[in-house]
């Protein structure tokens, strides 16, 4: 760990030794963050390293108790028991989503909880007019009675950071705050914050938008798998992306796939010109032009981050279950195909694991049989009635084969660990016998054994003469897995690397930036 | 407390909710000096429930799939008024009378599983219009009068199973149809044994089996003697005998075909069931349009056992219905529910009603009573399932106006999934 500077400024913030459990998943374990006063400090990690959680520690979403190791904050240990503890200390963190109440207006939002009242009567002329200067501090030109629905997500940022100012805010914590904005909204809140900072307001910004941490922050923590790698001092150290890269990539790939020899056949499944506008938002595009295709035998990995578009080209192309489909074609073995609805894909021969186990992938109230017959109904009922012995018998050979481990196969999944869930859900879609099954991050929330026995299947499936897209956060498995790495920004496929040819720096070169390679 | 379990399944619920019948019934019978369990009792009872029970059985069903229907006492009313006008006005005979009546309901449920199925308007609005609708409907045709329904149709609400064969004191017919349940019974847990078996299930022990077809034989037995010995020209009621063919048939659509399956795949979480290829506009389709037919149904039954139709038929009998189906284990939240269990509850309330009347309790008190029943015995399922839930974070989250659930088109991004992991 390189040390942080000499001259003495005041630390305002030491996260030590801070280490967060979860059944079955370590999140954070020893870490530790120095934030000094009156600075910007960046912390920078995959997804999934473990930023996020690191922050929910802080602010006492995790209330103190629930995690090992010690926050001191301006010189004392702290022990929230909640957001509302952290928030009174000066603690305010800015989430991703947005908190705010559409239906309501700015200023309504802003005093959200925080009611200026006379005589517990709510004061409104109080409240116009503070939220008019605090307005005028984030710079946002708009009248305070606009409810919030009727402003864009860039002006609703600044809301929440008027809002923040209002609890006077002594160290603001933003959580991917531009990762919705267009350039120049972005850049309007970079310039915000470097105002905040004049002002003497410590914030800690987590962004996955290198050339912006490069810009505003004073120091770097990365974080890696959950520990604190390193803290860089751009200044100092003369900090550029490449040197950022590389300590939140550093980890060397053990062993941890199984081997595999891939007998990669010819091309059976392909995009064309795949156009799909956002469900609500009436001109943005999700998916802009992709084209690609699968081999027979072939795992294809899809490289991009969060809110890139991949898991949106995923379900777009699974019967359109995402989005308003714009144009494009599906050639399957040479013809081409519509794949209207959800059924038609299955039908077809597709296969889609979700990202979201919980709340997309499972019925939570079903037991493991009635999960892995559920997308194949037809192949265990004769003339619409379910044959209950051969559910039965098809779950068990699945339990068995793919080793999920539970007591029988009437056992609900909702009480089944992530790992074994996600066998469930295999087995779910291997009894469609898919010719193409996509992967949405397969393995998120996994602990490393069952990920072994995951990546195992995924070959298997391969070596069968299937396709198979995998879509991943982590780098190291799409290049440990994949024979073939398609990259993602912003909705458009930005390059397409062999196994040989990609390695995570140059996957995230193509994932953090618009076409650089033609 | 283990060996209950064994005997009645691992749903708590569901055997509290039988417990709590019999208990009702052994209590009402030392409380009215015997006057409960008596052949006539009994068939009144029947046949003064079998509507709202046949609406249960919809109602089950459209709960599970996650919607309500507040129309039912409405529709009823509407079919029922239009059914006697049918065969007064037109002459048209009964049975086809009955016909044409399940032929409105199946309108009456496309018309509203049109607007919430497709067009996506919460259940609730849909039937709460069609509440006002179709009363109004129902007293616009009938111009608010009572119209008589011939004797004929008057069997399917307060008919009894004929008498046949030779006379040995007890009603042949219903002797028979006790003898073909207990048979059926005894059948399907040897049969049910022998899968467990040969799949290398778990098989219950020999004494849960016995006891259990002790206990279930001994009731339908006594139910058969109790029908079968009543007054003179009574005996199993032809609304019980709709009422057990439906739940055979509704038991057995909703537990064992793929209809039945994804009923309970969208309610249980709609999303993953789309993305497994349910058509989950389809089924909640078919779900509202099967209550309306049912509703018009259990219009016709009251029709006939009240001997002619009238303004105010039907009212109330959709909370009757909500109720008996929460009462016997639904989840608000959808997907979970059965029929046989909202049998239980709809008995429940029955009976309930039924023995304070025999004790000469008030209507009023009667309310107070059958309101506390319901809230009590559902608060025992949330706090039931409040003890299973770990996730505090979850909660604390709702407290400060975030929404942990997700949006039909959102992707999730690490965070929920962490949150979720908590």
């Amino acid at each position: 760990m390189t040390s942080l500077n000499t001259h003495s400024d005041p630390i305002i913030l030491e996260m030590r030794s801070i280490t967060k459990e979860f059944p079955g998943v370590k999140a954070l374990s020893e870490v530790n963050l120095r934030v000094k006063a009156g600075e910007i400090h960046a912390i920078c990690g995959e997804n999934g390293a473990g930023k996020s959680t690191l922050m929910k520690v802080l602010s006492g979403v995790y209330p103190y108790g629930s995690y090992d190791g010690d926050i001191v904050y301006q010189a004392e240990v702290q022990q929230f028991k909640d957001i509302r503890a952290s928030e009174h200390a000066g603690i305010v963190i800015i989430h991703q989503e947005l908190a705010l109440i559409p239906e309501l207006s700015i200023m309504e939002n802003i005093f959200l909880g925080n009611e200026p009242t006379k005589r517990g009567v709510i004061n409104w002329a109080e409240a116009r007019t503070r939220s008019t200067e605090l307005l005028a501090r984030v710079g946002l030109r708009e009248d305070p009675e606009t409810p919030i629905k009727e402003i864009g997500v860039g002006k609703q940022q600044l809301v929440e950071i008027a809002k923040a100012l209002n609890k006077s805010v002594k160290l603001l914590i933003l959580d991917e705050p531009t990762a919705a904005l267009n350039e120049s909204d972005s850049q309007h809140l970079l310039d915000l914050m470097l105002g905040l900072k004049g002002r003497g307001i410590t914030s800690i910004i987590i962004s996955h938008k290198l050339n912006e941490i490069e810009q505003i922050a004073d120091s770097i923590t990365i974080i890696r798998d959950g520990k604190s790698i390193e803290t860089l001092d751009v200044k100092a150290d003369g900090v550029d992306e490449d040197r950022i890269i590389k300590g939140m990539v550093g980890r060397t790939l053990e062993s941890r796939f199984p081997d595999h020899e891939p007998k990669i056949g010819e091309v059976f499944f392909e995009v064309k010109n795949w156009n799909v506008g956002h469900p609500q938002v009436q001109d943005r595009m999700v998916c802009k032009n992709s084209n690609f295709f699968v081999r027979r035998g072939e795992i294809v990995g899809f490289a991009g981050l969060m809110g890139a578009g991949r898991t949106e080209l995923a379900r777009s192309v699974f019967g359109r279950s995402y989005g308003r489909f714009l144009s494009g074609q599906i050639h399957m073995d040479g013809k081409d195909v519509e794949l209207k609805s959800v059924k038609q894909a299955i039908d077809a021969g597709l296969g889609y694991v979700t990202e979201d186990r919980k709340s997309l992938g499972l019925n939570l109230l079903d037991d493991i049989k009635a999960t892995t017959v559920s997308a194949n109904l037809k192949k265990v009922s004769n003339h619409n009635v379910i044959d209950a012995n051969k559910v039965f018998t098809v779950a068990e050979q699945y339990r068995k084969s793919l080793r999920t481990k539970a007591p029988s196969v009437e056992e609900g999944v909702a009480k089944l660990s992530g790992g074994n869930q996600q066998k469930v859900v295999l087995a779910k879609w291997m009894f469609t016998d898919p010719e193409l099954l996509i992967l949405d991050e397969p393995t998120r929330g996994i602990d490393v054994g069952a990920k072994y026995e995951i990546y195992g299947i995924i070959q298997q499936l391969a070596n069968q003469g299937k396709g198979v897209i995998v879509i991943s956060s982590e780098l190291p498995e799409l290049l440990g897995l994949s024979d073939r790495i398609y990259t993602i920004f912003e909705g458009a496929i930005t390059g397409v690397l062999n196994k040989d040819e990609a390695s995570q720096e140059t996957l995230m070169k193509l994932m953090t930036s618009a076409r650089k390679s033609a | 407390m283990n060996a209950l379990k064994k005997l009645f399944g691992g749903n708590t619920r569901q055997f509290g909710m039988i417990f709590a019948l019999v208990a009702l019934i052994i209590f009402f019978q030392i409380a009215t000096d015997g006057r409960t369990l008596t052949p006539g009792n009994v068939i009144n009872l029947f046949n003064g429930n079998s509507y709202i029970l046949i609406l249960a059985i919809g109602m089950v069903l459209v709960i599970i799939a996650g919607h309500i229907d507040l129309s039912v006492g409405s529709v009823a009313a509407f079919v029922g008024v239009c059914v006697a006008l049918f065969i007064r006005d037109w002459g048209i005979p009964w049975y086809l009378g009955i016909l044409m009546g399940l032929g409105l309901g199946v309108l009456i449920g496309a018309w509203q599983g049109f607007w919430v199925a497709y067009v996506g308007i919460p259940a609730f609005i849909v039937t709460l219009s069609g509440m006002l609708i179709f009363r109004g409907a129902n007293q616009y045709v009938g111009k608010s009068n009572t119209i008589p329904v011939p004797t004929d149709f008057q069997k399917i609400g307060s008919g009894y199973l004929p008498e046949v064969g030779p006379n040995i004191g007890y009603n042949n017919l219903t002797l028979l149809l006790g003898l073909l349940g207990v048979g059926f019974v005894i059948f399907s847990e040897i049969r049910s044994r022998r899968n467990a078996k040969a799949l290398g299930a778990e098989v219950p022990e020999a004494w849960v089996s016995i006891t259990k077809l002790v206990l279930i034989c001994g009731a339908i037995l006594y139910a058969t003697y109790l029908f079968a010995t009543g007054r003179p020209g009574t005996s199993f009621p032809v609304p019980g005998l709709i009422l057990a063919a439906l739940v055979i048939i509704y038991g057995f659509v909703s537990s064992k075909t793929v209809i039945g399956r994804h009923i309970y795949a969208v309610g249980g979480n709609r999303h993953a069931a789309e993305l497994s290829g349910v058509q989950s506009k389809k089924v909640n389709f078919l779900v509202m349009m099967n209550m309306s037919l049912l509703a018009g149904l259990a219009g016709m039954i009251f029709v006939g056992r009240s001997t002619a139709s009238g303004p105010f038929d039907g009212v109330g009998w959709e909370l009757d219905a909500i109720a008996a189906v929460f009462i016997g284990g639904a989840a608000v939240t959808g997907g979970v529910g059965t029929v046989i269990g909202s049998i239980v509850g709809g008995l429940v309330m029955a009976v309930l009603n039924n023995g304070l009347q025999l004790l000469g309790v008030g209507a009023d008190l009667t309310q107070i009573i059958k309101g506390l029943v319901l809230l009590i015995a559902v608060a025992f399922d949330v706090y039931n399932k409040s003890q299973g839930k770990k996730s505090i974070i979850g909660l604390m989250f709702k407290n400060f106006g975030r929404s942990s659930e997700l949006k039909a088109d959102e992707t999730t991004s690490t965070k929920e999934v962490i949150r979720e992991g908590a």
